[in-house]
C-alpha cells in the first residue's frame, strides 16, 4: 500500500451558478486500489468524476497527481495523465467491431493505411491479459455483444491506453447477475495490475465485494474517506443517507472536510 | 502502449481456429437472418429486373443496350457515391442534384461562354462543388440547421443559380473534346482488357497479401476457398463486362465502328476504389462511421466530429460536381434541366437500395454502383417499353421505397436479435 495517492483532491469546490454542488471536497485515490465513490443521487458523484476528467473546471481546490500539483484543464489534459472514464452509457459505437471500437480515435497507422493486423494482434493480447474469454471473435460487431461484454470492452479499451487512472461509472447498472460477477472480477484485476479504480456504485453489495477504500458524498461534501474492512454495510448506508455515523461523518466536521473525517488517518 | 498486465497472463485469445468454408457460410446466413443484408437485396434485384425486361424486350440484352446503362447510369452513381458519405454519418444532402447543375453549368459558362481552356474550366467545377458542400457542412454543423432543411433551401437556390450562370436556361453547348470523350468516346479493346486484368490482378495480390499476412500473424482469417471465390466472382463479372463493352455496337461497323468500354468506365472504377479504400482503410473513413454510429462515442473518442461532419458534405458536393462534368458530357451541353429532375432522387434511391442506411453508420461505396445499376436498369428497360414519364417515376419511387422499407424492417430485425 504505498504511501502517496495517484490522484489527490483538496478543498474543491464546485458551482454551477447558484447552486453549490461540491463543498471543499477532499478525494484521494490510490495506485492498486479500488476506491468506491458511493452517494446519493445529486450527491455531486457524477459532477466530481467530470472535474476529474477535466469535462467540468473548479472553482476552487488543489488537484495532485503522484504528489505533484497539475493542472486539468479540459478532457485532454486529464487523457494526457492517464486518466480515463468509462461512462455508463457505454461510449462505443454499435456498427463497429471490437478492434475499431478499442483503437478508436487513436487508430494504429503504417504510412496512409490503418495497420489492422497490429491492431487486432494488441487487442487481442490485452483481452487475454485481463483474463477476457467471454468473447469469440474479435471482429464481431460491438452490437451483438451483452451488456457485460460491452462493458468489458469499454474497460479493456481503458487498459489498453495505458490509463494508470480508470473512473468507472455505474458499470454494473443494467447487469444481470452472472454479467457483474464478470465485471467486478475484472474490476478487481484491474487494481491487482497497478490501476487506480474509481468505482461509482449504487449497490453495498458490489461496492463490499471489490472496493479497498470507500468515499462517501454527501449533499456535495465528502463525509468519509475509509478503509472498507473498517466499515459496516449499515454504516455506510447511513452516511450516504444523513450524513453522520457515530465518529464518521459531519458531525466531526469543522468546516474542513478531508482532516476531520478521519480519513488519511484511516489510512494505512 | 502494453500493460504488465499481459505479462502476467497467458495469451488465451491468439489460438484461432481455421474457419472453413461451411462455416462462413454458415456465419453469413446467420447474420443474414439477424437483419444484416447488406448488398444482397440489391443484387437480388438487378438479377429480377435483367430477366424481366429481357424476356419483355429482347433489344433490352443487347452489347448497345449494355453499354447504354453505363453511360446513363454514370452521373447518378458518382453522385451516390457521395451521397453515401453524407448518409454514412447520418445526415442527408437533397441539393446534390442541382450541386451537380451548378457545377456543371459553371463549367459551361467558362468554357463556352467566357472561353477559358476545358481543364480549368473542369477545376472551376470541381472546385465550386467542394466550396458548396463546405458552406452546407458549415451550415449543418457549426450553425445547427437540420441537414434536411439546409439541403433543401439550397435546392431551391441552386436551381435559381444555375439558371443565372447559363443566362435564363437557354442551353449551353458544351464542345471541348476531353470532356465530351468522357460519355462520347470508347477506349480501344485491348486497353479494356488491359484495364480488367490490372483491375482484378489488384484485387487479387492485395486479397492474397492480406491472406497471408493474417496468417503469419496467427490471426482469424477467412477460408482461402473464400477468397478465391471473391477472386473469381471478380473476375468473372469484369471479364463478361469488358467482353460485352468490347463488342460491336455500330449497325454498321464498315461506315462507323463503336465498339469498347465507355470512357467514364475507368473513371468511376478509379473513384470507387478510391473513395472505398479511404472509407475503409484509413483513419478518417473509420471515424466516418463511428460519427454515424455513436456521436457521443467519436467524440469522447477525440474524434472532432464537427470536422468529420463538414468533410463528408465537401465529399458529397465535389462527387457531385465531377457527375454534373459526366452529365454535361453526356449531352455534350448543359441547360436548365441538368442535374434537376429525378436526379437527387434516383442518386439517393441508387444508394439506399445499395444497402446505405438512411440512418447513418453503414454503407458502403460500392453501394452506390449496385443500386445505381438497378435504377439505371430500370430507367433504361422502361423506357424501352414505351413506358411513359408517369409511369417511369412511379416504378422508381415504388423501388426506392421498397429500398428504405427492407433497411427499416432489416433494422427493426437487428434491434429485435440484439444485433443493433
Amino acid at each position: 500500500m504505498s504511501e502517496t495517492p495517484l490522484l489527490e483532491l483538496r478543498g474543491v469546490d464546485k458551482s454551477f451558478g447558484p447552486v453549490q454542488v461540491l463543498r471543499d471536497v477532499a478525494f484521494s485515490v490510490y495506485p492498486g486500489q479500488v476506491t468506491a465513490l458511493v452517494g446519493d443521487n445529486g450527491a455531486g458523484k457524477s459532477t466530481l468524476v467530470k472535474c476529474i476528467s477535466g469535462i467540468h473546471g473548479t472553482d476552487a481546490g488543489e488537484f495532485l497527481f503522484e504528489g505533484r500539483p497539475v493542472t486539468v484543464n479540459g478532457p485532454r489534459d486529464a487523457a494526457g495523465l492517464g486518466i480515463d472514464v468509462v461512462y455508463q452509457d457505454l461510449a462505443l459505437c454499435d456498427n463497429l467491431d471490437i478492434v475499431q471500437n478499442m483503437f478508436l480515435g487513436r487508430e494504429r497507422r503504417s504510412g496512409l493505411v490503418l495497420d489492422e493486423p497490429a491492431m487486432e494482434e494488441l487487442a487481442a493480447r490485452t483481452l487475454a491479459g485481463l483474463s477476457i474469454r467471454t468473447i469469440s471473435s474479435l471482429r464481431q460487431h460491438v452490437s451483438s455483444l451483452s451488456g457485460g461484454q460491452r462493458q468489458t470492452v469499454a474497460i479493456a479499451k481503458a487498459v489498453l491506453w495505458n490509463s494508470r487512472l480508470v473512473i468507472l461509472d455505474e458499470p454494473m447498472a443494467a447487469l444481470g447477475l452472472a454479467q457483474t460477477a464478470q465485471v467486478l472480477e475484472l474490476v478487481r484485476r484491474l487494481a491487482d495490475n497497478g490501476l487506480a479504480v474509481v468505482l461509482i456504485s449504487h449497490n453495498m453489495n458490489d461496492v463490499f465485494a471489490v472496493s479497498d477504500r470507500i468515499a462517501m458524498l454527501y449533499l456535495g461534501q465528502m463525509v468519509a474517506q475509509v478503509r472498507a474492512a473498517d466499515v459496516t454495510h449499515a454504516q455506510v448506508v447511513e452516511l450516504i443517507t444523513s450524513g453522520r455515523s457515530g465518529s464518521l461523518g459531519t458531525a466531526t466536521t469543522n468546516d474542513n472536510g478531508y482532516r476531520s473525517t478521519g480519513t488519511r488517518g484511516a489510512e494505512k | 502502449m502494453i500493460t504488465q498486465a499481459h505479462a502476467a497472463y497467458p495469451e488465451t485469445l491468439t489460438a484461432v481456429p481455421r474457419a472453413t468454408l461451411g462455416a462462413h457460410v454458415r456465419s453469413y446466413l446467420a447474420r443474414l437472418r439477424g437483419g444484416e443484408m447488406g448488398a444482397l437485396p440489391a443484387l437480388l434485384g438487378l438479377l429480377v429486373l435483367c430477366a424481366f425486361f429481357s424476356i419483355l424486350r429482347p433489344n433490352f440484352l443487347t452489347a448497345g443496350n449494355f453499354a447504354n446503362l453505363f453511360t446513363q447510369g454514370a452521373a447518378v452513381v458518382l453522385i451516390a457515391m457521395g451521397l453515401v458519405f453524407v448518409l454514412l454519418v447520418g445526415e442527408i444532402d437533397l441539393s446534390a442534384g442541382f450541386a451537380s447543375g451548378v457545377c456543371a453549368a459553371v463549367l459551361a459558362n467558362l468554357l463556352t461562354l467566357q472561353g477559358y481552356p476545358w481543364y480549368v474550366a473542369t477545376l472551376a467545377a470541381l472546385a465550386t462543388g467542394a466550396a458548396i458542400g463546405l458552406v452546407l457542412g458549415f451550415l449543418v454543423t457549426k450553425v445547427g440547421i437540420p441537414s434536411f432543411v439546409v439541403t433543401l433551401a439550397a435546392f431551391l437556390a441552386f436551381q435559381g443559380v444555375m439558371l443565372m450562370l447559363i443566362k435564363g436556361g437557354t442551353n449551353v453547348s458544351v464542345q471541348a473534346a476531353p470532356i465530351v470523350a468522357i460519355e462520347n468516346r470508347n477506349l480501344p479493346p485491348l486497353v479494356g482488357w488491359l484495364l480488367a486484368a490490372v483491375a482484378v490482378g489488384g484485387y487479387a495480390v492485395t486479397q492474397l497479401l492480406r491472406y497471408r499476412n493474417r496468417r503469419a500473424r496467427d490471426l482469424a482469417t477467412d477460408p482461402m476457398s473464400m477468397v478465391l471465390i471473391r477472386i473469381g466472382s471478380l473476375a468473372v463479372v469484369v471479364g463478361v463486362g469488358v467482353y460485352a463493352l468490347n463488342m460491336e455496337r455500330s449497325l454498321n461497323s464498315l461506315i462507323s465502328s463503336n465498339r469498347g468500354m465507355p470512357v467514364v468506365v475507368p473513371l468511376g472504377a478509379v473513384l470507387l476504389v478510391a473513395l472505398s479504400f479511404l472509407l475503409s482503410r484509413t483513419a478518417y473513413g473509420r471515424h466516418v462511421y463511428a460519427v454515424g454510429g455513436n456521436r457521443e462515442a467519436a467524440h469522447r473518442a477525440g474524434i472532432s466530429v464537427d470536422r468529420i461532419r463538414i468533410s463528408v458534405f465537401v465529399v458529397c458536393s465535389s462527387m457531385a460536381a465531377v457527375g454534373g462534368i459526366v452529365a454535361a458530357s453526356r449531352f455534350s451541353s448543359v441547360d436548365a434541366r441538368t442535374g434537376g429532375s429525378d436526379v437527387l432522387l434516383y442518386a439517393v434511391g441508387a444508394a439506399v437500395i445499395g444497402g446505405t442506411s438512411l440512418f447513418g453508420g453503414k454503407g458502403r461505396v460500392v453501394d452506390a454502383v449496385l443500386g445505381g445499376a438497378v435504377v439505371a436498369v430500370i430507367d433504361n428497360g422502361m423506357g424501352l417499353m414505351d413506358a411513359s414519364s408517369g409511369v417511369k417515376y412511379l416504378f422508381t419511387g415504388l423501388v426506392l421505397l421498397l429500398a428504405a422499407g427492407v433497411d427499416a424492417l432489416s433494422r427493426r430485425r437487428a434491434l429485435a436479435t440484439g444485433n443493433r
